[in-house]
């Protein structure tokens, strides 16, 4: 039992990039929680991971709000307005 | 029983259409011809319509379809996105800092600084010299947000190779911010 608690940096660091998409389990959590007692470098990594994660969100979110004026120009819409017809029609 | 009526299409749909493409393709002409070619799948299989979802949803779950085909066909053009495993377990003395370049201190790490335009260019010019099969991965799995387990069915890939691929992005978009943003 003790011995499954124990885990190494590396098997943090994975479970770490896994819980930044929700995906690491409850064990796996506690697991990582008692490496981060006896290992300040882990723990840096983290909070790192952490913020690195935050800033892809917030960088999409971003695209998102200035994507929201983008559209197809009238001219293409018509363009294929009169492309479906042509097609529609065939079928 | 609902009927199709495609001459409506592009006045009902075609804005919906374009903008859920372009926030998972990123690239406006590329986003065209996909909900392009989406409508004349469409029109090809309008037959096959039977009336029991909305015409919006049928179109949309065309579109999905369409948006993962060019994800896969990128992915089979740059070669499938298989790495090697060497992540967990490789003998006794494998398993610390070692050999990874160990994290440093990154000053003003602050929540204020999310949302600095400077940062954000920084990363994305980092995420732009990911290999492009890490950047394809990445962000499929952190900015589009779909589930590992339809991207590793459509990419076949095995889930460890995507985490594999998302820690190596991950280590190198660190490494990125560090040498350009945090120790400048």
């Amino acid at each position: 039992m003790f011995k499954k608690l124990n885990i190494t940096c590396k098997q943090a660091v994975a479970i770490c990039d896994k819980s930044q998409y929700k995906e690491a389990t409850f064990f796996e959590k506690i697991q990582l929680n008692i490496h981060f007692l006896c290992c300040k470098i882990c723990t840096k990594y983290s909070k790192q991971n952490v913020f690195l994660t935050k800033l892809c969100r917030n960088k999409s979110n971003d695209d998102k709000k200035k994507q929201i004026s983008l559209c197809m120009t009238p001219s293409e819409k018509e363009f294929l307005k009169k492309e479906i017809e042509k097609r529609y029609v065939k079928e | 029983m609902q009927k199709l009526d495609p001459n409506k299409w592009i006045d009902k749909y075609s804005d919906y259409l374009f903008k859920y493409t372009l926030a998972r393709v990123s690239n406006y002409e590329l986003s065209k011809d996909i909900v392009q070619d989406t409508f004349f799948s469409a029109l090809k299989s309008a037959k096959n319509f039977e009336g029991k979802a909305s015409e919006r949803t049928w179109l949309v779950s065309i579109l999905k379809r369409k948006i993962i085909d060019h994800y896969r066909k990128i992915n089979s053009k740059k070669g499938k996105a298989e790495v090697r495993m060497n992540f967990y377990n490789e003998g006794d003395n494998d398993g610390d800092w070692l050999e990874e370049r160990v994290p440093q201190t990154w000053d003003n790490m602050a929540e204020k600084q999310l949302e600095n335009k400077e940062l954000q260019n920084q990363i994305n010019s980092c995420i732009d010299k990911l290999p492009e099969k890490y950047a394809m991965v990445f962000k499929m799995r952190t900015i589009q947000e779909i589930d590992t387990e339809v991207i590793c069915n459509e990419l076949e890939i095995t889930s460890s190779n995507l985490w594999v691929i998302i820690h190596r992005a991950r280590t190198q978009l660190r490494r990125c911010l560090e040498d350009n943003w945090f120790n400048k």
